[in-house]
């Protein structure tokens, strides 16, 4: 009964959420509600027992990815009232994505009704049933069988990184600005202060 | 506790909804006297450290200030800007309260006395910590004023900055004990420190990342040398500047919640938690929590100690110190201590 009763209260929220995520008039808005619809996709994976997948949904898309969302919607200051005045034009473009979206719906339920896709046998052995945690069940699987894929992943997100540094990044022209943080600690009064004692009616030499 | 509330003639469902409610309020109640409490700490702590004598006037040695404050803020006026987003406005503070406590869920206060004994815990604490930026980041957005949206914008920065070093900390720990249970992280430090000592800083490779976890920590609740987002010769107060009354408590409420919480898992990941610090039989008579509470209000001691006699770091210097210190320092012991326990043998022969 409490797992009946927080699946449904995690699937309405959801959806609920997520409906709520186009409909916003404000933006900020918007992304505060995909905010709420990704953490309840985190409840309903603890539900199916994916509780590592759970928590890295929240720590990954809530915690960093949502972050720049609301970073970058918050900047934008975007006018509502502009974007609503393209809207007679790009109705009919509108409306014919929304049909093709219809259509593929209909023939995937179509196509699931009918039965399952005919695909042969599989060759490998099946996966093992989950005995320990799945955090070590999955990091057994990731770095034993699929350590390869695993690593090119791992290699294209490096590439990615660079490139945006790369894209981003300008080397300063000028030395103005420049500080040395280790010459700024490495200063003492000894070096960086000089005593002296001028005398009436004569300035001091620097 | 859920068998507790069967034997009172209870279905399943119901002792378990009564008996999880028991637990959060368990640790919710106390939680709240310990914050209102170790405000009076900090402020006496700064005082002397001051030569001044802080709160001495409500109470027995000035105890009950606190309450005293609490009381004059739940009296006062909510007042929200006319140019506020209001819903956003109110629900910031609820949500940074409702985070700060949320985390108290997995933390272990004894063997077996904990409310959500999970198998994720500690990557639980890092999403619960992950999720506190949004309150700053709400209040400050909402408040339709510059001073508080700077703020958020430096406090969301700085967040995300020192989250990644952390993490990369908690990883280290991990490889340990090989477990994310926090419960389990505990019981592995039993006797780590050659059969002596319990802890996991007795460690030599350890040592220098409970170091950088405690700066962290410091930066990741904004406190002293890190309060940028709250620094009061450029930001008045920060994201709390249009905050008021209630709204205003709930945000320092969970403020100190969060640096309890930091305090805690310095105890609970590096000194061996509700254990006693030497392993010798006779201190096991102690009961865990006195432990577990005795070296939290140690590294409480230690953030008022650094709040009252460091002074305030750059923004550029912050990031400088995250991005260019932390990460690198705390990627290269991840290398060093997997390739340690691996050549030590401590997960087995080399697969």
């Amino acid at each position: 009964m409490i797992q009946t009763f927080a699946f449904y209260l995690f699937a309405v929220l959801m959806i609920a959420s997520a409906v709520m995520v186009i409909t916003a008039r404000n933006p900020v808005h918007s992304v505060l509600w995909l905010i709420l619809a990704f953490f309840n996709a985190a409840g309903l994976m603890v539900l199916v027992g994916a509780e590592f997948i759970a928590m890295l949904l929240v720590i990954v898309y809530v915690g960093a990815v949502a972050v720049l969302f609301l970073f970058v919607v918050m900047m934008l200051n975007i006018d509502v009232a502009a974007m609503r005045a393209g809207f007679m034009k790009n109705f009919p473009l509108g409306i014919a994505i929304a049909l093709i979206l219809l259509a593929e719906l209909v023939l995937g339920i179509g196509a699931y009704r009918v039965g399952a896709i005919e695909l042969g046998t599989p060759m490998a052995s099946e996966a093992p049933a989950l005995v320990e945690s799945n955090t070590a069940a999955i990091g057994a699987m990731l770095y034993s069988k699929y350590v390869f894929l695993f690593e090119i992943a791992g290699i294209i997100l490096l590439v990615a990184m660079i490139g945006a540094i790369v894209l981003t990044h300008r080397p300063s022209k000028s030395k103005r600005g420049q500080q040395d943080i280790g010459k700024q600690v490495r200063r003492n009064p000894d070096e960086a202060t000089v005593m002296k004692q001028p005398e009436v009616g004569k300035g001091v030499e620097l | 506790m859920t068998e507790f509330f069967q034997s009172l003639g209870m279905s399943y469902e119901w002792a378990w909804a009564v008996a999880t409610l028991a637990g959060i309020l368990l640790i919710a109640l106390p939680l709240m006297l310990a914050v209102a409490m170790i405000i009076y700490v900090d402020r006496k702590v700064w005082a002397a450290i001051n030569l001044r004598r802080g709160p001495n006037v409500v109470g027995p040695f000035g105890l009950l200030q606190s309450f005293a404050d609490g009381l004059k803020v739940f009296l006062q006026e909510t007042i929200i800007p006319s140019a506020a987003n209001k819903g956003i406005f109110i629900l910031a503070p609820i949500v940074t309260f409702t985070v700060a406590l949320a985390a108290w869920a997995v933390i272990p206060f004894d063997a077996g006395v904990v409310l959500a004994d999970i198998n994720v815990g500690l990557l639980y604490i890092l999403a619960i910590s992950s999720l506190s930026v949004y309150g700053v980041i709400m209040a400050g957005w909402a408040s339709n004023s510059k001073y508080p949206f700077f703020s958020a914008m430096r406090a969301s920065a700085q967040m995300i900055s020192y989250e990644v070093s952390i993490g990369f900390i908690l990883v280290c720990v991990v490889l340990y004990a090989g477990t994310f249970n926090l419960s389990d992280i505990v019981m592995a430090q039993k006797g780590h420190g050659l059969g002596i000592v319990n802890g996991y800083v007795f460690n030599l490779l350890l040592f220098p990342m409970w170091v950088m976890f405690f700066i962290s920590c410091l930066a990741e609740t904004q406190r002293v040398p890190f309060d940028l987002t709250e620094a009061e010769s450029e930001l008045v107060a920060g994201y709390q500047t249009e905050y008021s009354s209630m709204s205003f408590a709930l945000f320092w409420l969970g403020e100190y919640a969060n640096i309890l919480l930091m305090c805690m898992l310095n105890a609970i990941l590096f000194f061996g938690g509700w254990l006693p610090p030497i392993d010798w039989a006779p201190l096991y008579y102690v009961p865990g929590i006195i432990w577990l509470l005795l070296k939290t209000f140690f590294f409480f001691f230690m953030f008022s100690w650094v709040m009252a006699t460091v002074p305030r770091y750059r923004y550029d210097q912050l990031m400088r110190l995250g991005w260019k210190v932390f990460l690198p320092i705390s990627l290269l012991f991840v290398v060093l201590i997997s390739g340690y326990l691996m050549a030590t043998g401590h997960y087995g022969a080399a697969a």
